[in-house]
């Protein structure tokens, strides 16, 4: 019983970190229909300003409350940085190329984003600490867990909530679900279609750097952080079905219990369990989870 | 490029009329001894990079292969690693050590170990193509990582290697293993470029264009992809048995996603026309790892990365289009109707 409680709570923060990350990755799909291997990158990237932004904060006497606004503050810097400078200077070149091409585009620009993150902070690795130890521990039954862990459920829970309603009940979601169906009849109807590319294209690196930002304290950030989220990021689309709010979700919940199942019970298969459920998925369902199967376009 | 203008365009030729497989071989032959001469008095370390630039070529032919039917993979490293473990196995367990034998035996295995797949992946296209070899190579990156008996993470080491019954000398070694990559990758781009131009290469090309059409005329669309994964595996699984001849060691490291993305770059590089193109991309990819991790060992990732992105945005069809396919690509740039 104990061990069924361990293996779900563990699951469930593992996948709420997965479902932050991936939710930017879906939501950059969706739109620009680009699978971004540098959303791992941008992922570092907000692990790495957090560090920064923490440790400025201390130097400047801040209390330690304040270390989770410059977890936040960091996400969005980088969001405000790197986005349109990606977008508007890499990408929008190669919109509408072939989506494996695309593929390589951002393979391209993450081998670019690991020597740039390597120049600007160095090899060696920083421990952003202080948020880590704000919320306490939480004792459930016999075991201690740390708070901070669920405060990245709460977030997940706010992210998603926050993307759902806003693509769902707000005029500029409609327009952008309007762009995701058909960039060009949304274009003629007079929306900026660039503008909406740019708008997701930024909420997607916002997510992926607040996923970067939140984990720091919890990992040492150095060189390799991007390297090992992207595939497991890829799973998680790939398994709830690549576009799908509610897909990422649940294949984020798929994985981290996998994972937690796989840590708990057998800690082999750590490794290729998350893999194995990607590549199951893709052999049974290859559209995913929560994607209506395409019809064959002549 | 001027020729092809004057001269009024044949009707599309079912075989690319025949260029001269005679002149081909010769060709091929004629090239792999000169490498093979200028190798005796190349530097160690220009034979050592070539050995490594050839020897990975061959996964990167492989992708090209199954690029000519519109298909990417990003596992690649999997058959890699299959053929590169399945090599030094058998030399340590096994004792088999001729070079040869081992490079073929690392076809063999990693061709038996994906075979089960063929099938299946046939069916798949575009991203989820790529995403479902990235997964099965990421099964196969985890479970040596976690197999003790094969060294876990840090992998093992095995010894060097004969040719032909005999023991190699230090002085030699190099050269000797240099050549061995080098003739080997040579009969299989010869074999590469005979299998292009047959009939079933060049259905794969008609499938690249317009998959339906070829249905409709009677070809297996499924067929063909599934004998390319195979024949690529093939060249990978030797390719990967070659790489560990040379470097003495192995690890999981074979199969992760940055080198299997190591070897799409290389296929992207070439492009899918030429068979030689990919062996030139891949020396290209060698050099400039040694260059800058000497010279500059931060940025090198950044250079290869600006590199590809040139590549992709100025030469979408690879090198191999500097040379081959002018006319073709004229023709192919119609739109069908």
């Amino acid at each position: 019983m104990n061990l069924a409680a361990t293996i779900l709570i563990d699951g469930l923060t593992y996948a709420s970190w997965l479902f932050i990350v991936a939710l930017g990755l879906t939501l950059v799909f969706g739109v620009l229909k680009i699978l971004n291997i540098a959303h791992g990158s941008f992922y570092a990237l907000g692990a790495y300003a957090a560090a920064s932004f923490v440790g400025w904060f201390a130097t400047l006497k801040f209390a330690p409350g304040w270390s989770i606004v410059a977890l936040l503050l960091a996400a969005v810097a980088v969001a405000a940085l790197v986005a349109p400078l990606t977008e508007r200077g890499l990408l929008r070149f190669f919109y509408g190329r072939d989506e494996v091409l695309l593929v390589l585009v951002t393979y391209a620009l993450f081998l670019i984003l690991e020597d740039v993150t390597k120049l600007i902070w160095g090899a060696n690795p920083y421990y952003v600490s202080a948020p880590y130890s704000l919320f306490g521990n939480v004792e459930i039954g016999p075991q201690v867990y740390v708070g901070y862990d669920f405060l990245l459920v709460g977030l997940a829970l706010v992210v998603g909530i926050a993307v759902w309603w806003g693509l769902n009940r707000t005029r500029q979601g409609k327009i952008v679900l309007a762009v995701i169906h058909s960039a060009e009849i949304a274009s003629s109807m007079g929306i900026n279609v660039s503008r909406v590319y740019m708008l997701a294209f930024s909420i997607g690196i916002f997510l992926a750097a607040i996923g970067g930002a939140f984990t720091a304290p919890m990992i040492s950030v150095q060189p390799g952080v991007s390297v090992g989220v992207i595939i497991v990021s890829f799973a998680v689309v790939i398994i709830g079905g690549l576009g799908s709010i509610e897909g990422a979700a649940v294949g984020a919940l798929i994985v981290g219990l996998a994972r937690s199942l796989a840590v708990h019970l057998a800690p082999v298969a750590e490794l290729f369990s998350i893999y194995i459920v990607m590549a199951a998925v893709l052999m049974v369902r290859p559209e995913g989870l929560f994607q209506q199967t395409q019809a064959r376009k002549i | 490029m001027s020729a092809s203008v004057s001269t009024p365009a044949p009707a599309l030729p079912l075989r690319p009329a025949r260029r001269a497989p005679r002149r081909l071989v010769l060709g091929g032959i004629a090239l792999t001894a000169a490498l093979l001469v200028a190798g005796a008095y190349m530097p160690k370390w220009l034979t050592f990079l070539i050995t490594m630039a050839a020897s990975h070529g061959l996964v990167s032919l492989g992708i090209v292969l199954m690029m000519r039917g519109g298909v990417v993979s990003f596992g690649q490293g999997l058959v890699f690693a299959l053929g590169a473990y399945a090599a030094a196995l058998a030399y340590t367990r096994l004792g088999i050590t001729d070079a040869l034998g081992l490079a073929l035996l690392g076809g063999a295995v990693a061709t038996l170990g994906v075979a089960p797949f063929a099938p299946l992946l046939s069916r798949y296209r575009g991203i989820f193509f790529a995403m479902l070899t990235l997964a099965l190579s990421m099964v196969v990156f985890g479970v040596l990582t976690k197999t003790e008996a094969l060294g876990g993470s840090d992998g093992f080491n095995m010894g060097r290697v004969t040719v032909f019954g005999q023991k190699l000398a230090d002085g030699h070694v190099g050269y000797v293993l240099y050549s061995v990559t080098v003739v080997v990758a040579a009969v299989l781009a010869l074999l590469a470029r005979v299998y292009f131009d047959s009939t079933r290469g060049l259905l794969t090309l008609a499938v690249r264009e317009n998959e339906l059409r070829v249905e409709y005329l009677g070809g297996s669309v499924r067929r063909a992809m599934a004998i390319n994964f195979v024949l690529a595996a093939f060249a990978g699984g030797t390719g990967g048995a070659l790489v560990v001849m040379s470097l003495g060691h192995i690890d999981p490291n074979f199969s992760y996603w940055t080198t299997s993305g190591e070897f799409v770059f290389v296929a992207i590089l070439a492009g899918w026309q030429s068979v030689l193109a990919v062996f030139i991309a891949s020396t290209v990819l060698e050099v400039v790892r040694s260059f800058s991790s000497l010279y500059f060992p931060n940025t090198w990732q950044l250079s290869l990365g600006l590199f590809l992105l040139f590549v992709i945005r100025f030469l979408p069809r690879g090198i191999g289009s500097l040379w081959i396919g002018r006319t073709g690509s004229a023709r192919s740039a119609e739109k069908p109707r």
